[in-house]
Order: structure tokens, then C-alpha cells, then sequence
């Protein structure tokens, strides 16, 4: 690309310019494209949980419905409040969306196809990536509106208070690979990391779930509760941002663990044909991604002290005691930074699996133990429900 | 704050005191409405609400937005013609509404109902408490967030919906009970159809449970919330599984049977906490003791006329027009004219899904009711709300208004 | 070449919102606008607001924020740390968990103190 535009009379640098930018609308046009079919995706999933159909009118199998919806919601009036405050209120939506989009900026599609290779990649993930938590709270107080203002006090305690157990274990993956490049995780995870470190990824999806505010955690947006919270008091193209910048960031979410846990690109041939990692990629994304709305599906949602209580007092501590012990058992085992095949890895891996394991048993343990002492609860209770009960006139007749 | 004039508002402030506290006129607490249009206020209820943080600190119901005038328009219609009003107060118990009138005008004019019409009564009258339980359970569920659950219930509505379309020709507006009896009698199909649905319907309240009664979030949204204790349920005039819910074993079917509800053999349950959890507890284990009812009346169902043949009061069947002048005159005359109950007033209660559905009705000799009034339990336990809802946080709000299961229609009449 | 990558994450932050602002400001061209008072009021329920939505909060979440603050900051130190695990010795781990042992005491020094609960 950058030859063909010296050989049409550009200087280097200006050639390396213009590709760059380039590749830049490609990602960033494909990013806003795959939420048109993601979100028929997301739809149709839901349906078939609910015993439903989904989308079936536009188009074959309905897939045109989020080009229509798209059309749509460009042709809707923007209503304003007339007492927003208008700076934040109007870039917020944009800032919502953008956050998500310079994640992609470093994800790596295939093996040669990577935006930018950042040697900070990581850190650069959770910067930009935190940035959706201004928009969300710029859009709660802006709007001037008593529920939006709730949304946004909530935005405060509840996506803050789930970046640490978030950021903690993405330490974990950064320290097997001795690397903060997401290009390097990736080639690093000869076996993905998955299988040695099952309950990093648990903690991972259960506080980036929280963090993108989707059930069981949409205490941003109940609409029982607060109707649409922060983006209540928008419509039009803005709440299309909105809604755009949400499905992405559930998305990246996927793609990330993708990444991060699951070999991302990695699978057979990817290294020869470049292309099929991307298929890779994008299959254990949606993989991931089915898992999120099943657990979205099925959950009710929690209350705020509820979440603060769950995040403080159980993933936070959890979280700390992952790490350590995967640190010391690094450290333990020899070679560690010389894995450079499937069978270097075999060892490590395993090892690391069979203390997850064990971890997991002590914790299923606890959680069973609190959950008998709950069992025995209900279990009282139902007695007292169920027993036969004779026409009495204690109420007064 | 970009040059904002608030002083427009100030005034509207003033108006509300006496509703919210002196900490919501200097601005330390937040007074916002909830309703009247709200995804949870199940139809259009107004909450005043006064919030300090995400805490309730007032909590105040304003009514009237669904107010139709049923109970006014009654006034104009004769006897029979009014059962059709009946419906469209409470929409999801309609044919126990058609019951507590039907029961009223038969008081008053000391009207006979054949065996087989109170059987069938019975039995539609608790697949409508399953019906009204099913919306009930979905919109609760919604409010808390688990959304599935919602579809799962209106899919096996549909199944008890199909069944009413069946019998009166109707989904939801059935008007099927008329005073003497019913409209006519079930048609054939009508006996398999419900088997089938008593043998599908168990599977799927299993199924509820599994989702929500072991579920933690399930537990942690709705024990110890919305606490009403025994004194006060009864001092506030709760009923039903409201008043149930609180552990007081009051139910109308079993205290003041009515409808042959005697003849029955069914459980009462009880809670003990008083909370959002027991009431849901008691509502599930109410459908299955419904699906017991419905079996027991189905399979003792007895053979007969389904209408009184008291002609003062009961049009004649059309097929003895043809050759009985004394028929055609009744029904001449029933159908221009009305019949006239002799004067006096009743009170007739029944056990709505909601709780106790009580009909009065005042009758001046004329073929028009002189004044209809219905106790309404909707209207009762939304009085019942605040005393609930202080205190604890908005999300358990909806969760409360849900569990005491309110439909405006019901309330507003 | 490091700063090649960052030219790209640069035009990123440069193009990406013209991407974005493409769309809202077709809407804008395209979409009706036909502002009356009663819509330009802020939404709630349909009912006239009352007072303006800024004012006085609970400072609950605010607590919260702050406990978070603590967490972040420690958190950024942690980076170098896994970065050059492989490299470093034994002692790496030990420092580790003398630093986490602090993160805890905070913890539980909070935790104690009924930050983490809701008044």
C-alpha cells in the first residue's frame, strides 16, 4: 500500500500517513458495520432464548432490520431538552462510541493485521476504555434530568468500582506473556490461557459485564427502574451513538477475552493463511458473546448495594488472591520465560489449571456453604407456605 | 450552568407540601414523579416520590389517570347489559369480575344457578386467577430485571386465553357469566383443552421456579422487602395474597364460600414473613392449587342446563320461541325492558386474584341499578404502598408495587 | 518505528470522531425539527418536573469513588510488575505481596470503617 502511493508521487512519510489513515476508516468503518449485523445477532439470540422469533421482516431472515433501524433513527427528530447543558450533552454520545473504537485501534485481527502494535497495549485498553465511563456520567448530568442524574451517581460507584477487579486480572495474562502488547499475549498463548487460568476469565467477564452496564448489572439504563437513565434525554442520532457505543462495547468485551484468554487469531494454519485467523477471531468472539447474552437472558438485576457489596467484598479479594497465587506458582515452576511451543506450555498450563481448580473448589465450597445456610432458609419458609390451612376468621368477618 | 433560570419552577414546589417533607422545599431531598408513564407502574399510576440518595423517604400514590367512570355508567344500564362493564375494570380477572356482579344481581333477586353453571364458574374463574397470576409473575419479574421470564408466562397464557376465546368467542373481555348461569354452555372441545393445558401447565411453573425462587439476585431483590406485618395488613385493609403473605389465613373461597367453592378441595398458603418473597411464594403455589381446583371441577363436573329457568329473570332460550307464546313474551319483554329486582342493596364479596373483590349494589325496583360499587383491591393495597415502600431504595420500589400486584383499571374503575 | 504505531492510535483519535460526527450530522440535515415547549421540557413520566435535576446528592457513590481512587493508583504500580515478572527473582513476588498485603489492610481498614456499606 505505502509502495503504491510512493510509485503515485508521495513522499515517504506522507505515503505511511495516508495508509495509516486508510486503515483507519477501514477498522473504524468496519466497527460501526458489525454492529449492524451484530445487533441482528444479539436479537436473534434473545428471541430464540425467549421462545421467540426475532427479527423476520426486513430482509431474509430479517437481517436488513438494522439497516432499517439505522435509517430510521437518522431521520428522527433530535429532541432537546431545552435545560441540557450543551457541551457535555452533546459529546457524550460521541465519546461513548469513540472509547470503544480506539480500543480496536490496537486489537490485532489476524497475524499480520494489527492497527498498532502498541508495547503499552494493555494499559492503553483500560485508559481508553475508561473513557466510556465519562461519557456515560457526562450524559447523566448534562441531561438535566432527575433519572438521568440517578443513572449517572450509579455510573459513579458501580463502573469505577468493577475497573479493579477488571484491571487486576488482566494482569494475569500480561504476566504469562511477560508482555503488555495484545499482539504478544496473543503469540504467547501456544495454549490459550483459558485453560490455565479459568478463574481470571470468570472474574474478567463477570466485572466487564459490569462495566459495560449489561444485565444482570443494566442498574445504568433499568428501564423499570430509573426508564432509560443516562440517555434518557436523548433521542435521534445521539441515542443511536448511544446504543451503537453499548452493543460495541459488550462486543469488544468479547473480543478482548477473545484475545486475551482464548488465543484471539490462533488456530490451525492462521499463521500461513492470514485471513482464517480473523475467521478464528471473530468465531470465538461471538462465542464469548452468545455466553454474555445467555447470562444476560436468564438473570434478574441486582440493586446498587447489592453490586458494591458483591464487587468490594468478594471480587475484589478474590481477584487479589487469584493473582498472587498464580504469581507464586510462576515463580515456582522453571522455564517459564522460555515457552516457545505447544509443548513447552503443556507443563505450566497444567499446573496452573490444577490450582485453579482447587481454587475453584474452595470458593464453590464457601459460596455452597453460604447457600446451604440460604437453602435451609427457604426451605423453612415453603413449610410454612405449604401447609393445609383451615377457613379461619382471624381477619374479622 | 449555562445561564438557567430555575426560578420557573419554584412554584410548582409549593403545591406539594404536605406530600414531601420540609427537606425536599430547601432542596436536600429530590422530588421526582414515577408514573404516570413508566415502564413499571403497571398502567398508569403517578408516584410522588420524595428520594433522598436512591432512599424513599415519601412516598405518595396519585390515582385517577385510567378513571373511566364504569361505576357511573352502570347507573344507565339495565341488569344484564351491565355485566359487559364488569370486564373492563380489572382486565386481567374479567370473568371474576363477571362473578362478584353476576353474584350481586343473583342476591338480590334471589336467583337460582344450576349445579353445572357454579362448576363452570369455578373453573373458569380460577384459570382466570392463573391468568391474572401469569401477568403478574412475568411484570414482576420484568421490574426485577429477569426478563425471559415475562415471555415464558404470556406464552402459556395464551394457552388459558384460547380457552375463554373458546367458551364466550373472547380472549380477554369474556362476559361469559350472566345472572342465572352463564351465556351458554362449554362446547366439546372444551374438555381436552383444558386437560391438555393441566397437564402442560405444572411442567412450567416448575420451570418459573426454577429460574427465580433459588436464584441469589432473585432473593437478595425481594426478601426482607416491603415488609407489612400481620396488624398492619389487616389495619390497612389488605386482602388476598397481600394480606396472605403476612400470615394471616384469611381466604374468601374458604371463609365465605361462595359458588359452590365448598365443594372443593384446596389449600390456603401461608407466608410468614410478610415480604415481597412470600408473596411471590404464595401467588406460585396459588396456580397449582388452581390447577387443582380445575381438576377436581372438571372431572365432578355435573350434567345439566347451565342458566336458571327462572323466566322473571332469565330470557328463555331461543329455540322455545318458536312454539311458546309465554317465551315470547318473556323474551320480549326481557330484552326491551329489563327486569326489575325488588328494591334493596347487597353486598356480595368474592376471592379476586388480587384479593377481596366486594360488588354493592342498590337497587330502587328500577330495571337499572340505582348505584354499583365495587371494593376494589387494587385501590386498597395501593393505599397500603407507602407504609411499604419507606425506606427502602427505588429499585425496590418496583419491585414492591409489583408484588402487591395492582391493576389500574381495577383501582381507577 | 514504536512511533509509527503511535501515528496510527493519533489518527485514530483524529478521524475516529469524524466518523462518528458523520452520522449525527446527517441526522441533522435529514431530520425534522419542529421544537414546541411542552417537548423540550425534561422527561419525567409525563408529569411537569419539579425543581432542577442539579442538586444536593447522597455522597454514598462519592465514597465509593474514593475508595476506587486508592485501588487505581496502586494499581498502575502493578503494571511494571507483571511486565517484568519473568526477568525478576523470587524477591519480586515477595515485594508483591507485601504491597497487596497493604492494598488489603486498606481494604479491610475501609471495610471496617462501614465505607463499603449503605447507609
Amino acid at each position: 500500500m505505502t509502495g503504491f502511493l510512493q510509485d503515485i508521487g508521495l513522499s515517504y512519510e506522507l505515503a505511511v500517513l495516508v495508509a495509516k489513515a486508510l486503515g483507519v476508516a477501514v477498522v473504524g468503518a468496519f466497527g460501526l458495520l458489525w454492529t449492524l449485523l451484530g445487533i441482528w445477532i444479539e436479537r436473534k439470540v434473545a428471541a430464540r432464548f425467549q421462545d421467540r422469533v426475532g427479527p423476520n421482516r426486513v430482509g431474509p431472515f430479517g437481517l436488513l432490520q438494522s439497516i432499517a433501524d439505522a435509517v430510521k433513527i437518522i431521520l428522527k427528530e433530535d429532541i432537546m431538552n431545552r435545560h441540557v447543558d450543551r457541551w457535555p450533552y452533546n459529546l457524550a454520545p460521541i465519546l461513548s462510541t469513540l472509547s470503544v473504537m480506539l480500543i480496536w485501534a490496537v486489537i490485532p485481527f489476524t497475524a499480520a493485521w494489527v492497527g498498532a502494535d502498541l508495547n503499552v497495549g494493555v494499559l492503553y485498553l483500560v485508559a481508553v476504555g475508561s473513557l466510556g465511563t465519562v461519557a456515560v456520567i457526562m450524559a447523566g448530568w448534562s441531561s438535566n434530568n432527575k433519572y438521568a442524574l440517578i443513572s449517572a451517581f450509579r455510573a459513579v460507584a458501580q463502573l469505577i468500582s468493577y475497573e479493579v477487579p477488571m484491571v487486576i486480572s488482566l494482569l494475569v495474562p500480561v504476566m504469562l506473556a511477560g508482555s503488555l502488547s495484545v499482539q504478544a499475549i496473543v503469540k504467547s498463548q501456544h495454549i490459550a490461557y483459558l485453560f490455565a487460568v479459568p478463574m481470571t476469565v470468570l472474574i474478567f467477564l463477570i466485572s466487564g459485564q459490569a462495566e459495560n452496564g449489561r444485565g444482570p448489572f443494566d442498574l445504568l439504563e433499568a428501564e423499570s427502574e430509573i426508564v432509560a437513565g443516562f440517555h434518557i434525554e436523548y433521542s435521534g442520532m445521539k441515542f443511536g451513538m448511544f446504543y451503537v457505543g453499548e452493543f460495541l462495547h459488550a462486543f469488544t468485551l468479547s473480543v478482548l477475552t477473545a484475545l486475551l484468554f482464548l488465543g484471539g487469531w490462533q488456530g490451525p494454519l492462521a499463521e500461513k493463511i492470514i485471513p482464517l485467523g480473523f475467521v478464528y477471531l471473530l468465531l470465538k468472539s461471538v462465542f464469548v458473546y452468545f455466553v454474555l447474552i445467555w447470562v444476560r437472558m436468564t438473570l434478574p438485576r441486582v440493586r446498587i448495594d447489592h453490586l458494591l457489596n458483591f464487587n468490594w467484598k468478594f471480587l475484589v479479594p478474590l481477584s487479589l488472591i487469584n493473582l498472587l497465587v498464580v504469581a507464586f506458582l510462576w515463580k515456582l515452576m522453571p522455564d517459564t520465560d522460555q515457552i516457545n511451543s505447544f509443548a513447552d506450555a503443556l507443563g505450566p498450563t497444567l499446573v496452573l489449571f490444577l490450582a485453579n481448580v482447587v481454587m475453584f473448589a474452595g470458593v464453590a465450597w464457601w459460596l455452597r456453604e453460604w447457600a446451604r445456610r440460604d437453602r435451609e432458609h427457604i426451605e423453612a419458609r415453603r413449610a410454612v407456605v405449604a401447609e393445609p390451612a383451615e377457613a379461619t376468621a382471624a381477619a374479622g368477618d | 450552568m449555562t445561564g438557567i433560570r430555575d426560578s420557573a419552577w419554584e412554584g410548582d414546589l409549593e403545591q406539594l407540601k404536605g406530600l414531601v417533607s420540609e427537606r425536599a422545599l430547601t432542596g436536600e431531598t429530590m422530588v421526582l414523579n414515577m408514573g404516570p408513564q413508566h415502564p413499571s407502574t403497571h398502567g398508569v399510576l403517578r408516584l410522588i416520590l420524595e428520594l433522598d440518595g436512591e432512599t424513599i423517604v415519601n412516598c405518595t400514590p396519585d390515582v385517577g389517570y385510567l378513571h373511566t367512570g364504569i361505576e357511573k355508567t352502570f347507573e344507565s344500564k339495565r341488569y344484564e347489559q351491565a355485566v359487559v362493564l364488569t370486564d373492563r375494570m380489572d382486565y386481567l380477572n374479567p370473568l371474576g369480575n363477571n362473578l362478584a356482579y353476576c353474584l350481586a344481581v343473583e342476591k338480590l333477586t334471589e336467583l337460582d344457578v344450576p349445579p353445572r353453571a357454579q362448576y363452570l364458574r369455578v373453573l373458569l374463574a380460577e384459570l382466570t386467577r392463573i391468568n391474572s397470576h401469569l401477568v403478574w409473575l412475568g411484570t414482576h419479574a420484568l421490574d426485577i430485571g429477569a426478563m425471559s421470564v415475562f415471555l415464558y408466562c404470556f406464552r402459556e397464557r395464551e394457552k388459558v386465553l384460547d380457552i375463554f376465546e373458546m367458551v364466550a368467542g373472547q380472549r380477554m373481555m369474556a362476559t361469559y357469566f350472566r345472572p342465572g348461569g352463564l351465556w351458554r354452555d362449554v362446547p366439546e372441545e372444551f374438555e381436552p383443552a383444558v386437560r391438555d393445558f393441566l397437564d402442560y401447565f405444572p411442567a412450567k411453573i416448575d420451570d418459573y421456579e426454577k429460574l427465580l425462587t433459588e436464584n441469589p439476585l432473585w432473593r437478595d431483590r425481594t426478601q426482607g422487602i416491603g415488609y407489612l406485618s400481620a396488624d398492619d395488613a389487616v389495619r390497612l385493609g389488605c386482602t388476598g395474597p397481600t394480606l396472605r403473605g403476612s400470615g394471616v389465613n384469611w381466604d374468601i373461597r374458604k371463609a365465605i364460600p361462595y359458588s359452590s367453592y365448598d365443594h372443593f378441595e384446596f389449600d390456603v398458603p401461608l407466608g410468614q414473613h410478610g415480604d415481597v418473597y412470600d408473596r411471590y411464594l404464595i401467588r406460585i403455589e396459588e396456580m397449582r392449587q388452581s390447577l387443582r381446583i380445575v381438576r377436581q371441577a372438571l372431572d365432578n363436573l355435573p350434567s345439566g342446563p347451565v342458566r336458571s329457568n327462572n323466566r322473571k329473570y332469565v330470557p328463555p332460550p331461543r329455540s322455545e320461541i318458536g312454539h311458546s307464546m309465554e317465551a315470547l313474551i318473556h323474551h320480549f319483554k326481557l330484552w326491551t325492558e329489563g327486569f326489575r329486582p325488588p328494591e334493596g342493596e347487597v353486598y356480595v364479596r368474592v376471592e379476586s386474584p388480587r384479593g377481596e373483590l366486594g360488588c354493592f349494589l342498590a337497587s330502587d325496583g328500577s330495571p337499572r341499578p340505582w348505584r354499583v360499587h365495587f371494593r376494589t383491591p387494587s385501590f386498597i393495597h395501593l393505599s397500603a404502598l407507602p407504609h411499604m415502600a419507606k425506606g427502602h431504595m427505588i429499585a425496590d420500589l418496583v419491585g414492591i408495587v409489583g408484588s402487591i400486584d395492582i391493576v389500574l383499571g381495577d383501582c381507577d374503575r | 518505528m514504536i512511533l509509527n504505531e503511535w501515528v496510527f492510535v493519533g489518527l485514530f483519535f483524529l478521524l475516529g470522531p469524524v466518523l462518528l460526527v458523520v452520522p449525527i450530522a446527517l441526522s441533522k440535515w435529514l431530520a425534522p425539527k419542529r421544537p414546541t415547549p411542552i417537548k423540550q421540557d425534561a422527561y419525567e413520566c409525563g408529569a411537569e418536573p419539579v425543581g432542577l435535576a442539579w442538586k444536593q446528592f447522597r455522597a454514598e457513590y462519592y465514597i465509593f469513588a474514593l475508595v476506587f481512587l486508592v485501588f487505581d493508583v496502586e494499581l498502575v504500580f502493578m503494571f511494571p510488575w507483571a511486565l517484568a515478572y519473568n526477568k525478576l527473582g523470587l524477591f519480586a513476588l515477595f515485594e508483591m505481596v507485601i504491597f497487596v498485603l497493604l492494598l488489603v489492610v486498606a481494604l479491610v481498614y475501609t471495610w471496617r470503617k462501614g465505607a463499603l456499606e449503605w447507609s
